[in-house]
């Protein structure tokens, strides 16, 4: 719905459907509603009143008693509750309330007290208020509270609709939570809708800080684990016991769960598990596992079948021994989770075209963490030059750690020799 | 796309609101960013960026569309929107002290890129004449109003220069030097003027040369001629694809000054080749051609060394040239980021403008304006003058 201008006219159409449902909706209670409202009306204006009559009266009746009143207004009931008006600041739009409505008289004039009616005010008013019409004037400033904004959608597919009415969603936006990721999985924005900050939320959080995250952190913590919300706090807190009990600090434990948001959701069972796994499959110290696994926690949430892979891979493809094996997944831990294809074409191109032998490239793993072109692009350069040359004994050794972890212009200028330029006008003749 | 996400109640009273028209709404993605939209807007034309040999094309689309995106969703984000919301109160500084809605601005998350997402998801580019996997080269993109200039740039028909490098002694299945084996052959005798046989019809003058001539020159002599006779029987396929009806003064003309080209579908036409480096076994040859595929410049190779009595695969198959676009003006992968790509654009614009309008107006020449004799039907081709001049060589 598009609202361009307050006008009173609209006022009056929102009241008539707000007034309509409200009336399936609870008509019992509206009659006490309204009291109640006329009751602190009265209060608060001594001096302009409405008869509680006018409620009960229907526009089409013609009914003599009750028809001589001053303004005829609409009236409904406002599902807003006025106490919430109190902080409201002075705008322009005062002004144009009185000249909006030009065949209303003035909102102060008068309207003849009633004093029978107020002891009638419980009482009698609730027995005999008829349904309500949207057709019953009400005074003007029972127009003015009349709030029929757009309803909120029954169901959406993005969480923008709701953002800035959920203090939820709010406090979560302001923490860096990315909703535009979480609302790609109906679940769980669903929950995070249905969730209540101070009751459930908070309570996580401070558990998370407790164990050492920043705040600027939780964030993307939350983006990626949001299913951490549905887990049990008792369950988190074995499960950093449990770490605990192998030995991983604090500080060590809060690194993981950073880099691995998924860590926490995993029970102790499987952590264990997968421990053993990686102690038992890389044949390495306890020590050694665990630097292993803090530097990569997502060893510990991936899945294991690309690490059994991998471990064959080396072994019987690329030829490499246990302890050569070992000494390159201590120093390149990613080498576990490569891609299979990829790790076999980058060690085809390094030993049978750059002629590099196992234990060169033991000493440098560094090879495989790269992307291939760069290694063909700068091997084909040096070659191109005559300084292609990665024997340690030799003179002029260039070790292929340097070769591909260097950037740009500080390997053509410390192992080519030759200027930047110069390496691109190579690259466009390949 | 995502199910709906089921509604929950809101405890207590419902927050009215006036929400953003859907208009505005609608217009999110341009304001989206300062330096997005700006960025959009410099981002519309032809660039030329340089295949590395082993890329595929797509991947090398998919890439530039993934780093103009990353280049375009950098910039700063919008200024947080603000919703009117109407509140109730009593005024104050009036006697009546009568409740009055007043408009009040409040902070709205609505825009907030944590709630958004990022302002573009995607980009749509074009790609000129494809490069196949092996080739390397210059390969011309387009982005935005670009892409439809690609379309101008096929019609234009262009030729395009390739640097072809090609090793005697062994045939394969699919001409490449990995392939399947088929045949492996001598070569010795274009190297050894002594053991040279003589092929039939060809060479007549070498028999009768007495003395010693240098290897290399004859070699080399003997491939020339090979390519100038494809070159030559090129030459008439060139006039025959073109239409043109050559009895008419103005065909004579433009087949003089040797401009014709065909300006609709042919097979792959050689408009010159020459060879650049011959040292056996290897070879290095230039081609300029047009409505050609990688594949059918690696035949010529391997046909190059049947005419030779020898056999060759083709190791090397480059793009010097697109049109008007030379290495000069590809981009290199540590190039293929927003501002190269935008510079390369803006510097290639008046370029592509000036060439595409040359090319795709009828060729004036000098003949005189058509008189009622004149055969000046639709079915006259209408091949350029002027980028055939200068753009060949």
């Amino acid at each position: 719905m598009l609202f361009c201008s307050l006008g009173r006219a609209t006022l009056r159409k929102m009241a008539l459907s707000a007034q309509q449902i409200s009336r399936w909706l609870n008509s019992s209670k509206l009659s006490s509603f309204m009291t109640a409202l006329q009751l602190r009306r009265r209060f608060q204006r001594p001096e302009t009143t409405l008869s509680c009559g006018v409620f009960a009266q229907p526009r089409v009746s013609s009914e003599g008693c009750f028809l001589q009143w001053g303004f005829r207004t609409y009236r409904t009931s406002s599902l807003w509750n006025s106490s919430k008006s109190a902080d409201s600041s002075r705008q322009e739009i005062n002004c144009a309330q009185s000249t909006l409505l030009p065949s209303v008289n003035e909102p102060s004039q008068r309207t003849p007290k009633i004093p029978s009616l107020d002891s009638e005010l419980s009482l009698e008013g609730l027995d005999d208020v008829p349904p309500l019409s949207p057709l019953q004037p009400i005074s003007d400033d029972e127009a003015v509270q009349i709030i029929a904004g757009p309803p909120l959608p029954p169901s959406s597919v993005t969480l923008r609709d709701y953002v800035d009415h959920s203090e939820t969603l709010r406090k979560l936006v302001l923490l860096g939570v990315d909703l535009s990721k979480i609302e790609k999985h109906p679940d769980a924005a669903n929950l995070l809708l249905r969730l209540d900050f101070e009751r459930d939320i908070k309570q996580m959080l401070l558990f998370l800080k407790d164990l050492g995250i920043e705040d600027t952190q939780l964030g993307p913590l939350l983006t990626k684990n949001y299913a951490i919300f549905s887990e049990d706090l008792e369950n988190l807190k074995t499960r950093v016991a449990y770490l605990q009990s192998k030995n991983f600090s604090k500080v060590d434990i809060a690194q993981m769960v950073r880099n691995a948001p998924f860590l926490l959701s995993f029970s102790v069972e499987r952590l264990d598990n997968r421990l053993g796994f990686f102690q038992k499959e890389l044949e390495l110290s306890v020590k050694k596992t665990r630097d292993l696994v803090i530097r990569l926690p997502r060893l510990l949430t991936g899945s294991l079948e690309p690490v059994k892979e991998n471990m064959k891979v080396f072994r019987l493809e690329l030829g490499f021994q246990q302890n050569e094996i070992q000494h390159m997944i201590t120093k390149i831990p990613k080498m576990l989770t490569a891609n299979k294809r990829k790790l076999t074409e980058t060690f085809d191109y390094v030993h049978n075209v750059m002629c590099v032998p196992h234990r060169v490239v033991v000493r440098s793993p560094q090879v495989f963490n790269t992307r291939l072109f760069k290694v063909k692009e700068r091997h084909l350069f040096l070659a191109y030059l005559g300084r292609a040359q990665y024997d340690p004994t030799k003179p002029n050794y260039i070790s292929l750690d340097n070769l591909v972890s260097v950037p740009d212009g500080i390997f053509c200028e410390a192992m080519a020799k030759a200027s930047v330029r110069d390496f691109e006008k190579f690259l466009k003749t390949l | 796309m995502a199910a709906p996400i089921g509604s929950t109640i809101f405890g207590g009273g419902t927050i009215q609101h006036f929400r953003p028209s859907s208009a505005v709404q609608r217009t999110e993605a341009a304001r989206a960013s300062g330096m997005g939209s700006a960025g959009l807007a410099r981002l519309q034309g032809l660039f030329a960026v340089y295949k590395p040999p082993g890329l595929k094309w797509k991947h090398l689309r998919d890439t530039v569309e993934l780093q103009l995106l990353k280049g375009l969703n950098a910039g700063k984000p919008p200024a947080p929107q603000q919703r009117v919301r109407f509140l109730l109160g009593p005024v104050e500084g009036s006697e009546e002290k009568e409740l009055t809605l007043t408009a009040t601005r409040v902070p709205s998350l609505i825009d907030h890129p944590l709630v958004r997402g990022l302002a573009f998801t995607s980009l749509k580019v074009g790609v000129g004449h494809r490069l196949d996997s092996q080739a390397s080269g210059v390969l011309v993109l387009g982005v935005g109003h670009g892409r439809g200039l690609l379309t101008d740039m096929y019609n234009a028909h262009l030729t395009k220069n390739y640097t072809v490098r090609g090793v005697l002694g062994k045939a394969t299945d699919d001409f490449c030097e990995d392939g399947r084996l088929v045949e492996k052959t001598t070569y010795g005798f274009l190297t050894s003027p002594g053991k040279l046989l003589q092929p039939p019809g060809l060479d007549q003058v070498y028999c009768q040369r007495s003395h010693q001539l240098t290897i290399d020159h004859v070699t080399r002599e003997k491939l020339n001629r090979i390519l100038a006779v494809i070159q030559g029987s090129h030459q008439k396929a060139l006039v025959t694809y073109s239409n043109l009806d050559l009895q008419t003064q103005e065909a004579y003309e433009m087949a003089v000054s040797g401009v014709i080209r065909p300006m609709n579908k042919s097979p792959m036409l050689i408009t010159g080749i020459r060879c650049l480096q011959f040292a056996p076994p290897e070879f290095l040859l230039e081609v300029q051609c047009m409505h050609e595929t990688q594949k059918q410049l690696r035949r010529l190779v391997h046909e190059i060394g049947l005419e030779l009595k020898s056999t060759a695969v083709c190791t090397q198959v480059r793009r010097t040239r697109d049109g008007f676009f030379t290495l000069d003006d590809a981009l290199l992968r540590t190039q293929w980021d927003l501002p190269s790509i935008q510079d390369a654009i803006q510097a290639a614009a008046p370029r592509v403008a000036a060439e595409l309008k040359k090319s795709l107006r009828p060729w004036l020449g000098t003949q005189e304006p058509p008189g009622p004799g004149q055969p000046w039907d639709s079915e006259r081709p209408r091949s350029a003058l002027g980028p055939e001049s200068h753009v060949g060589h």
